[in-house]
């Protein structure tokens, strides 16, 4: 058993030194022919096999996307009177756009809503209408709130079919708004503050060029390329487990991963982090629910 | 009754390209749930077949090896535009679905 162990932490080792190799390699070369030219930048562009090979069964996924299928629940869940007050969505909930717009919602998201006096992303937002409009309880909503095994919640499938209509469109969240410019700066706080027992921040690993984890490059999401990479594919049909997720989950993920206590589902911080990450890919085309490994 | 499919069938040439995801859990009866420990029972599409204007083109038998939402794909030769694309699934408990797409 121990041998097994140390053979294994081995071969994970072997692993992991590789692609750094990989990466690495190209750099002097690269800086011998064109000195004029920044060589920082080289390890990002640089794309070992692996990653070339993981894109090409990502494209071959994207053409049939299982996110599809949620994207036609959310469709349903949004055309149709439910609820205790027994209205649909499309007939009360009003997503920045006017009552009832899907089309190019989710783009211009987070914004503020003079309604909740808040600002807030596309899935608080459809939470907020279904407990308002349809008058859905908020400890149900709270209960379970993201996908795990065969379940997925209503919101979820939701926000896949919000996104779905944004297909294709340009992020535009509207910076110009005070209030919304306000969130963006608390976002930017929020990702620089470091805590927990590992004393990490947002940007100990999302703060700068270049940076991987394992097999998978970091996008810097302070930069627009970065943020663009970041908020793209969300939500996402994650292939391990078929589970669609969302972003919320996405980014309560992250805080579980820096060992931070999650915060909570639709809560102000998750809502800041998504207006700076949005609004920092501002400009970019949304390629519509994603997929993920 | 499941949930729909998405079948799409597009003319590439003189060839029919087909795509069908179905929405299914595909449970291979070998998982546990945690929470239990009990066995999460098998449930998986058993056959499907596939007619293209009113021919059978496919007809298959599938297991549990088959992973979550499976997408299938294939060509057809000899289908023409406007052909009526009827996709039917049944399951291990005997569930079943039918949907239907015409070739663009």
């Amino acid at each position: 058993m121990r041998q097994a162990l140390i053979a294994a932490t081995a071969f994970a080792l072997a692993l992991a030194t590789q692609p750094v190799v990989a990466q690495n390699k190209p750099a002097p070369a690269a800086t011998a022919k064109k000195a004029a030219k920044p060589a920082a930048a080289a390890p990002v562009e640089e794309k070992d096999a692996a990653t070339v090979e993981f894109e090409k069964f990502r494209t071959m996924m994207e053409e049939s996307n299982p996110a599809e299928l949620f994207e036609a629940q959310g469709e349903d869940f949004w055309k149709s009177i439910r609820g205790p007050k027994q209205v649909s969505l499309a007939t009360s909930c009003d997503l920045g756009l006017g009552v009832g717009i899907v089309k190019g919602a989710y783009v211009q998201m987070p914004r503020y809503f003079a309604d909740a006096g808040k600002v807030m992303d596309a899935e608080r937002r459809i939470v907020w209408c279904m407990i308002e409009k349809q008058g859905f309880k908020e400890a149900d909503i709270m209960k379970q709130p993201f996908a795990s095994g065969s379940y997925t919640p209503e919101p979820t499938s939701l926000v896949t079919y919000v996104a779905a209509n944004s297909k294709d469109m340009k992020f535009a969240v509207p910076l110009k708004d005070p209030r919304v410019k306000e969130v963006y700066e608390i976002g930017r706080e929020v990702t620089n503050h470091r805590a927990g027992p590992y004393d990490f921040s947002c940007n100990t690993c999302h703060g700068a060029d270049g940076k991987r984890i394992r097999m998978q490059n970091l996008p810097n999401i302070a930069t627009p390329k970065g943020a663009t990479t970041a908020v793209m594919g969300w939500p996402g049909y994650r292939m391990t487990g078929g589970v669609m997720l969302t972003q919320q989950w996405r980014m309560g993920d992250c805080f579980r991963q820096q060992r931070f206590p999650q915060p909570k589902y639709v809560s102000d911080t998750i809502t800041s982090l998504l207006t700076y990450m949005t609004a920092n890919a501002n400009g970019a085309t949304y390629k519509g629910p994603g997929i993920k490994r | 009754m499941g949930s729909p499919m998405k079948i799409r069938a597009q003319m590439k040439g003189d060839v029919a390209d087909i795509k069908i995801l179905m929405a299914h859990t595909m449970e291979t009866g070998q998982r546990k749930d945690p929470k239990t420990n009990q066995a999460i029972p098998a449930h998986f599409i058993q056959q499907f077949s596939v007619e293209v204007g009113g021919k059978a083109v496919v007809q298959s038998q599938t297991g549990p090896s088959i992973s979550t939402n499976p997408v299938f794909g294939f060509k057809v030769k000899g289908a023409k535009a406007g052909d009526k694309v009827v996709v039917k699934w049944q399951d291990n408990k005997g569930d079943s679905r039918a949907d239907e797409a015409t070739v663009a």
